[in-house]
């Protein structure tokens, strides 16, 4: 049940849109939608992955973002170069909480920032030898590293530099695989087209480099996909796949190796976490390995229960067996977290704005907890995102594609949510107004939040979230007296 | 032309997708569907046709292929 009916929510879009030009709102209108469970397709009532207009706060990335940030950067043992000025990678360095284990500047170095901090006279006079030197002294000063990836930044794809001539050289003079990403900022409308170019890439240069070679494979080789290791999320999701007596070969990319990847293609099924990022891969495998591919949702007990079974019945009957046993072993566990929290936590109600898989995914954890999601919408999502959200959201919820600044604000001002989960951009202004907010993109530096571990996490986070006597103490002393002294004086 | 890729639906349908625009949708209706002869003209569920030339019955899905559309681009 949404708080608002079908009506009034669709008049506080138009109430919302109303401030916007004439062409603003025509363009935005498109984008906001009332949500209704018997639509099919998701482009009949909104439309995404669209250019942002100019003038409104967006909070989307880039390409380099989605490439960097998202899919290379969390591969620990190859060194990332940010190739191009240098704030693009100091300013996104170790901000996204890709738990890996490994000795940071030896043999890892996922919280490193490698640069080529381009000056004038190297956008003048071209980058490749600037690069070229680079990698060589990488090879001398981290040689344990197992390769490279040359991130481009903006003015790479502008000056014309050949990346991938320097990489090749480079790549035989080392003996190491070197991988030219040609994710510069300005491709695309949102990081979205960085995951898929970082997922060609790793097509193209790395995941064929073992075929053929031989491998000790079991029947229960699977990989992870998509999953990124923020605050140890995969540690979370890997525990319970090898309970249940399958073999994880590769996480991709949190705390992932090269070698891993490599190793993929020998894999029996690709778990697919973060659809948006790493579909085109698993699509790629499937293609031409015949691996085939699932999603699963490891957020909250009912969606991890149905997605380990999900999971068992691409296996034989003793996985399936062992599945039941993890389930059962792990459900006194969230009976007891569940008696505990959802008591303080029914009836909440709650608005999601995040990134790639989470305003769908997280929807089932909240329903564990009793509370509930009135809202959702995606930063970069496509129109198949969407397809997967409106059966999970409930009728007469709004749904919000790449949302501005200031509808978010206005729809949080009419729907007053008991706690909004979103970014570090938003989390200061709505708390300024009185709302709990949590950030469902580092989990608010915090979790796991995937796996049953993770949602004992998840539960006692949103509790201390909403129940931090602060949000009694909103209204300042002098304000909260008025009435009474008004109601005198009269 | 563009590249697509056509692979088996969960249901048993077919899938296509089209990588470049980041496009699913299911096909409703292929033209030829023998083991000599398959492809031709395909209509999608999103109101979108395209066409992909005539081949045997690939052994395994799924399969990147070279399609027309066929009419005006559809979202």
């Amino acid at each position: 049940m949404a708080v608002l009916t079908r009506e009034e929510t669709e008049a506080l879009i138009a109430e919302v849109l109303e401030v916007y030009p004439d062409k603003a709102k025509k363009d935005r209108a498109k984008h906001l939608a009332v949500n209704d469970q018997s639509v099919e397709q998701s482009k009949k009532c909104i439309t995404s992955n669209r250019k942002s207009l100019p003038g409104v706060m967006t909070i989307r990335g880039c390409a380099y973002a989605g490439s960097k940030g998202v899919v290379w950067g969390p591969i620990k043992d190859m060194i990332h170069i940010s190739h191009g000025p240098v704030g693009c990678g100091q300013y996104s360095r170790a901000g996204r909480r890709n738990y890996y284990v490994g000795t940071t500047g030896v043999d890892s170095f996922g919280t490193m920032n490698f640069t080529s901090d381009f000056q004038e006279k190297d956008i003048v006079f071209g980058g490749d030898k600037k690069l070229a030197k680079l990698i060589e002294e990488i090879e001398q000063l981290f040689p344990l590293h197992k390769g490279i990836s040359v991130q481009s930044e903006c003015p790479i794809g502008l000056i014309g530099d050949d990346i991938e001539a320097v990489s090749k050289k480079a790549s035989a003079a080392i003996d190491k695989p070197v991988v030219p990403v040609r994710c510069e900022g300005f491709r695309g409308v949102s990081q979205s087209l960085g995951h898929h170019i970082a997922n060609d890439t790793i097509r193209d240069w790395v995941l064929d480099k073992r075929d053929g070679k031989a491998y000790d494979s079991t029947p229960y080789d699977v990989a992870i996909i998509g999953d990124y290791n923020i605050g140890g999320d995969a540690w979370a999701s890997r525990i319970l796949l090898e309970e249940m007596g399958l073999r994880v070969v590769a996480q991709w990319s949190g705390d992932g190796t090269i070698a891993e990847m490599m190793n993929t293609p020998k894999v029996k099924l690709n778990l697919l976490h973060c659809y948006r990022s790493m579909n085109y891969i698993s699509r790629h495998m499937e293609e031409k390995y015949g691996i085939p591919w699932m999603e699963y949702n490891f957020f909250g007990p009912t969606k991890i229960i149905e997605s380990l079974r999900k999971i068992a019945d691409f296996f034989d009957d003793s996985i399936r067996e062992k599945c039941e046993q993890v389930i059962a072993r792990y459900q006194p566990m969230m009976d007891e977290i569940i008696a505990k929290y959802k008591p303080r936590l029914q009836g909440k109600k709650v608005m999601l704005y995040v990134g790639g898989l989470r305003p769908r995914h997280v929807i089932g954890a909240y329903e564990d907890l009793g509370m509930e999601v009135v809202g959702t919408g995606y930063e970069f999502a496509h129109n198949d995102d969407y397809d997967r959200t409106i059966k999970e959201m409930g009728n007469a919820t709004l749904l919000y594609d790449d949302i501005t600044g200031f509808e978010f604000e206005e729809f949080v001002k009419r729907i007053k949510p008991d706690m909004v989960g979103s970014g570090i951009k938003e989390k200061y202004i709505f708390q300024k107004m009185g709302i709990p907010l949590r950030q469902m993109h580092s989990w608010d530096y915090s979790g796991p939040y995937h796996g049953y571990d993770g949602f004992a996490i998840f539960a006692r986070d949103m509790d201390i979230a909403l129940s931090n006597p602060v949000w009694h103490n909103m209204t300042p002393p002098w304000k909260k007296a008025e009435p009474e002294a008004a109601q005198k004086a009269a | 032309m563009a590249n697509i890729m056509i692979r088996q639906a969960d249901n048993g349908g077919l899938v296509f997708y089209l990588p470049k625009r980041d496009l699913e949708a299911s096909i409703q209706s292929i033209e030829f569907d023998s083991p000599e002869k398959w492809g031709g003209e395909l209509k999608l569920d999103n109101g979108g046709a395209y066409y992909i030339d005539p081949i045997a019955r690939p052994p395994r899905l799924p399969i990147s292929l070279r399609a027309k559309r066929l009419g005006a681009a559809e979202d």
